[in-house]
């Protein structure tokens, strides 16, 4: 038996939250602000995933964008080649099709992560910067796909209400692994592997754990990515995209959930938020400021935003002090 | 000497052309107490990581409760009941005292990821026991008022505890302590050897131990094996190693022995 209260209730009332928001949203919003808010979304997951890796388990990742771009032309040409194999639900294909685009990421994730999580650190990283790299150059050339000239006319399915479904996948997912003895395990990896390895630890195996369920979210990510700009390019992973989710979770905090789910948000919207800045200066001063936003909260903050702390920490922390 | 529970046979290793142990037997009898000594450089540490799985011998055999355990990984020789501390404390410093303990109890859970998700049962029943498990090896060493702190805020003391603690809480058979009373003072070193002699006692495990403060050693091993440039110079009990003209002479040269001789 499952806990009914955390496990059952819980997830059908955020869902139905997803759909009162998805029903809300077109009616306050302008498309305009729709996209950010599901921008917002997918950095959400893929910061949140790649925490998983980079702060909770300690490995150095910078090749996101590619199980990314894995999971979206996965899903995407799933859609446009099998159009109603999950039936005439077009919500339920797109859920398929983003699962087996997760799959797909998931299986390149195990592939790379077996030989190469024998690296650490600096190498590693440039082991998972060399295979995003890879996945970008193979899309562009497989015609199937579009090649250089990308994927049109992907039917528009994912929505609000997906994306905040697979947001709360995610964050539900992570949450839950790292109140449990498998998440104090990736931690052990992260604090001294020689230890974690002389108490029972498996390394290899969590490591490669982490690395699979982040590269599944990236995955989803990817698909959600696909289907709401329904248009794909192997330009949009490039190696700056990684290195945009990199800037999440260090800004948000190596392990902190809600410090990468902040910092997502914040990353999104900041060039946005600068965009009237623009009018009246008429240069662009956006990425200027935006840079030195980054570098001043990194010299006052070098731990991230919410260092390795949780809203759930700070607010009981709040609350032990005022009372 | 029925209950050998730890053997090694003719354990070599080379590291290119450096011989850094060879030719070393040893029988650990289940519940003893054992000290493993010598200068520094003869070998112990690596002999640790040779028992422990880190490194494999070049020749030789190891066996642990009479099954070899040649290219067994570190992590499976923990569950089959061998334990370790380091000579430079590896604790996990930024987790709390208590998740330092229940990581070491982590090889005793089965639930799975997915459970883990749902909440199961048997992941409340496992968790229960776990943290229950960790309070009560925690109250041992009176630490239970710092479970929650940072390991790696704790007092030097009190963290080569911990790290003693964490070994043990694998339920491990043999435990190995690897200069357990470094850098720690007189009276700390004298409350080191009263909770070796009891943990010893209280959880039935057999002890090796490296150590340096021969007063540690003496007083608390059964049996000593003396190590120096990687090969077994004396066996024996404390009073006949003290008296061994080649132990003395590897600590103090050979100048010394010629001095006791006259």
């Amino acid at each position: 038996m499952v806990d009914f209260k955390r496990s059952i209730l819980m997830p059908v009332l955020v869902i139905l939250v997803c759909l009162g928001i998805d029903y809300v949203v077109p009616e306050i919003f302008n498309p305009y602000l729709q996209t950010l808010i599901a921008y917002s979304g997918i950095n959400i997951i893929l910061a949140v995933s790649l925490n998983l890796v980079n702060g909770f388990t300690g490995q150095f990742s910078i090749g996101h964008a590619g199980f990314m771009a894995a999971g979206a032309y996965m899903s995407a040409f799933l859609t446009m080649t099998f159009p109603h194999w999950a039936g005439p639900i077009v919500g339920l294909n797109f859920f398929f099709n983003t699962i087996a685009g997760g799959l797909l990421a998931a299986a390149a994730g195990f592939a790379v992560g077996l030989p190469s999580l024998r690296l650490k650190g600096d190498y590693l990283a440039i082991v998972t910067l060399g295979f995003g790299e890879i996945i970008r150059v193979v899309l562009l050339n497989i015609e199937a796909v579009g090649g250089a000239r990308g994927m049109y006319g992907i039917h528009h399915s994912a929505s609000i209400f997906w994306t905040g479904f697979w947001v709360f996948i995610c964050c539900f997912t992570v949450t839950r692994l790292m109140n449990s003895t498998h998440g104090r395990a990736f931690l052990s990896v992260r604090e001294d592997e020689i230890a974690a390895e002389s108490m029972g630890v498996d390394t290899t195996k969590y490591k490669v754990r982490a690395f699979v369920i982040s590269s599944f979210f990236a995955g989803v990510a990817g698909s959600i990515f696909a289907h709401y700009l329904c248009y794909l390019n192997p330009s949009s992973f490039a190696f700056m995209k990684s290195i945009d989710v990199v800037v999440m979770v260090v800004l948000g905090g190596m392990g902190s959930i809600s410090g990468s789910f902040v910092a997502a948000i914040i990353i999104t919207l900041l060039p946005e938020a600068l965009r009237p800045l623009q009018e009246i200066t008429t240069i662009d001063f956006r990425m200027v400021i935006y840079s030195l936003t980054l570098i001043v909260l990194m010299l006052t903050k070098p731990q991230g935003l919410f260092g390795e702390l949780e809203i759930s920490d700070l607010f009981r922390k709040y609350v032990k002090r005022h009372s | 000497m029925s209950n050998v529970i730890l053997e090694a046979k003719d354990v070599s290793i080379k590291f290119g052309g450096l011989v850094a142990v060879s030719q070393f037997n040893m029988k650990l009898v289940g519940g003893e107490l054992a000290g493993l000594i010598g200068p520094n450089g003869a070998g112990k540490t690596t002999l640790f990581n040779m028992l422990t799985g880190v490194y494999q011998p070049t020749s030789g055999a190891i066996s642990f409760l009479g099954e070899p355990i040649k290219g067994v990984k570190p992590f499976d020789l923990s569950k089959r009941g061998i334990s370790r501390t380091f000579q430079n404390i590896r604790l996990f410093k930024g987790l709390s005292v208590l998740d330092n303990i229940r990581i070491a109890a982590h090889q005793h859970t089965h639930y799975s990821m997915v459970e883990a998700l749902l909440i199961s049962q048997r992941m409340k029943r496992e968790e229960k026991t776990a943290l229950d498990q960790a309070m009560d090896l925690l109250k041992i060493f009176n630490l239970e008022n710092r479970a929650l702190e940072i390991a790696g805020s704790l007092p030097y003391g009190q963290q080569r505890r911990l790290e003693i603690l964490r070994a043990l809480a694998t339920k491990p058979k043999v435990v190995m302590l690897d200069e357990p009373a470094a850098g720690m003072n007189h009276s700390e070193t004298h409350s080191l050897m009263d909770t070796i002699s009891a943990i010893r006692k209280r959880f039935g495990v057999t002890v090796l131990l490296i150590e340096h403060d021969m007063k540690l050693v003496m007083g608390i091993c059964e049996r000593i094996l003396v190590l120096d440039h990687g090969v077994t110079i004396c066996e024996g009990n404390p009073s006949k190693i003290q008296k061994d003209p080649k132990v003395i002479e590897a600590y103090l040269g050979s100048a010394a022995t010629s001095e006791t001789k006259n």
